[in-house]
């Protein structure tokens, strides 16, 4: 499949990821490349096939949703560029 | 006494005879990572703390009271995290990040008494295979010879370099679709990727969560399963962490382990070159000569295994990486805007290779192209487990090549991003289906550069892949030393 230009602005925003107007054809032609290259799967007769997401027989455990730790917001906040009272500072989001 | 050529299991032997203490070890590492800086193994020494603990160490070893892995100083690849060190996953994005806790697998092997070296480069985020997407540079070949710079694979290219450099006595790297057994093939030591779910996850930068398995890297077998028997374990932290008894893969190490050996027709294609052929059908010898019996077999969907992992991958990567915001920790490109924050940040903070996947993988989850691509490759999936699965009910191990070549020149691929996934051709199968594999050194190729061949076991059973590799370590021979 071709990701044309206009796919690529798309997918660059879905992926919070900012692309420069010069960069637009490079990586359409790189992505249309990789697409079409993967899209060899198609050969592959998947008719009631169960798909697979963790490789493992190992069923995934459940636990109690109990609290078991707390009183970390020091730490918790320790690597944020941007701090305030406790707080992450975000730019203002609601109008 | 030579200090450089030294195995783990050596170094304990000596420690515990008091032939060294562990002070004098790990300083002599630490003089021999400062001396060796252009291979640009390392994106930080942890020199002050290093030496204290080494003291530490010696004060147990005069007490009687040493852990397994007592005053071993080893490298740990910066992708796993480590209590107030820096922590980079070789990107500019975690270029000032100290997380405040430990991965649970460094943490077991402190408690077991090793020492924290220093952090290995590795490509930006684990996302490579040859170790030149990382932010600080790529890190060389200690084999690169005729003043040309070759490549130690990737993406735990660091960890093997300074294990295959002497700069190292081991190291720990992880695997995804190939990044512990890949470069530990270029780089002639021996990489182990553990069965999934036998390492804990918890603490280890995400790359794609259904793949991503924790391993050692090392100069024998024996330290592998030294260094196997403190990482692995049960983890209530990773909800994929495999609760299973303690493990013994160094007290259970056979070298006459009597074997079905199975080679998998689909391997053997043209464009593998003659001197791998060749080298694989000595390794048959040697198993034939150990009385292990060679099984052809049938993996037919292995021609599909690559562009699986490059959907499934890139897809669990895109959602991962979403957590880089520039909000709660990592860089941050400030704006008026939260999406131009974002934008700015993400641009900014990630590299060529992991934009290029990030995209990918939003690409193969968005509405519409979720079932033809992302769907499409959990199926396809399936079918590679099911072909393992088949070829297991006639064999104890799968014998084939790590990689369909030596190791390349650095620029020589870094442009055309296919011709560098299929590196992994005959490792990314594996990782699909989450089994055990190592990669063992078996000589040179006509370039001297070494050649490593990959072991393939069921499911946890890592004891038959190790008895395996000691089979062909002990007749291979190959020598340890670099150039």
């Amino acid at each position: 499949m071709d990701i044309d230009k206009k796919l690529v602005k798309k997918i660059a925003t879905l992926s919070k990821v900012k692309i420069e107007e010069t960069e637009v054809e490079r990586i359409s032609k790189d992505l249309s490349k990789i697409i079409t290259w993967v899209e060899k799967l198609n050969e592959v007769d998947t008719k009631d096939v169960t798909p697979v997401a963790n490789p493992s027989d190992i069923k995934i455990p459940f636990r109690e949703d109990e609290i078991n730790d707390g009183k970390i917001e020091d730490k918790i906040l320790k690597n944020a560029p941007e701090k305030k009272a406790g707080y992450f500072v975000v730019p203002k989001v609601v109008e | 006494m030579d200090l450089k050529n030294i195995s783990l299991e050596e170094c304990l032997k000596l420690l515990k005879k008091k032939k060294i203490s562990s002070k004098e070890l790990t300083a002599f590492y630490l003089k021999e990572a400062e001396a060796n800086k252009d291979l640009n193994a390392y994106i930080s020494l942890n020199s002050d703390n290093a030496i204290k603990s080494a003291e530490e160490s010696d004060k147990r070893i005069s007490t009687n009271t040493s852990r397994p892995l007592e005053g071993i100083p080893i490298a740990i690849k910066d992708l796993f995290c480590t209590k107030d060190i820096s922590t980079t996953a070789a990107s500019k994005m975690l270029n000032d990040f100290k997380p405040t806790y430990e991965s649970t697998v460094t943490q077991n092997l402190w408690d077991a008494g090793a020492i924290l070296l220093g952090k290995t480069n590795l490509d930006e985020f684990a996302m490579g295979s040859s170790n030149e997407t990382s932010f600080f540079g790529a890190s060389i070949n200690p084999w690169s010879k005729d003043n040309k710079k070759y490549v130690p694979g990737g993406s735990s290219g660091g960890s093997a370099a300074a294990v295959s450099g002497n700069i190292a006595i081991a190291a720990t790297g992880t695997d995804t679709g190939g990044s512990i057994r890949q470069p530990a093939s270029y780089c002639g030591i021996v990489g182990l990727k553990p069965t999934y779910g036998r390492c804990s996850r918890w603490g280890i930068v995400s790359f794609a969560s259904s793949l991503d398995q924790a391993g050692p890297m090392t100069k024998t077998v024996n330290d592998a399963a030294l260094m196997l028997d403190v990482m692995a374990g049960y983890d209530k932290k990773d909800s994929t962490s495999a609760n299973l008894e303690k493990t013994n893969f160094y007290k259970n190490l056979k070298n006459n382990k009597k074997l079905r050996i199975g080679i998998p027709k689909q391997y053997k294609n043209d464009q593998l070159n003659d001197e791998i052929i060749k080298l694989w059908d000595l390794g048959i010898e040697y198993f034939k000569k150990n009385n292990c019996e060679i099984v052809e077999i049938d993996l037919p969907h292995t021609e599909y295994a690559l562009a699986t992992y490059y959907i499934i991958s890139s897809a669990e990567a895109s959602s991962n990486l979403a957590r880089y915001d520039g909000i709660r920790y990592g860089l941050r490109n400030n704006s008026e805007n939260i999406n131009d924050l974002y934008e700015q940040t993400r641009s900014d903070g990630f590299g060529e290779e992991v934009k290029r996947r990030i995209m990918i993988g939003t690409y193969v989850l968005s509405a519409g192209y979720y079932d033809a691509y992302y769907l499409k490759a959990q199926k396809v999936r399936s079918k590679i487990i099911n072909d393992f699965k088949k070829a297991f009910e006639k064999v104890d191990i799968i014998f084939t090549p790590t990689a369909p070549s030596d190791a390349f020149e650095e620029g020589s691929k870094i442009d055309d991003p296919i011709q560098m996934y299929l590196n992994d051709v005959f490792t990314v199968p594996v990782s699909l289906a989450g089994l055990p594999a190592i990669s063992i050194p078996m000589g040179l190729s006509s370039n001297d550069l070494p050649l490593g061949f990959q072991i393939i076991g069921k499911s946890f059973d890592e004891d038959s892949v190790l008895s395996a590799a000691k089979i062909i370590e002990e007749n291979a021979n190959f020598k340890k030393e670099v150039g």
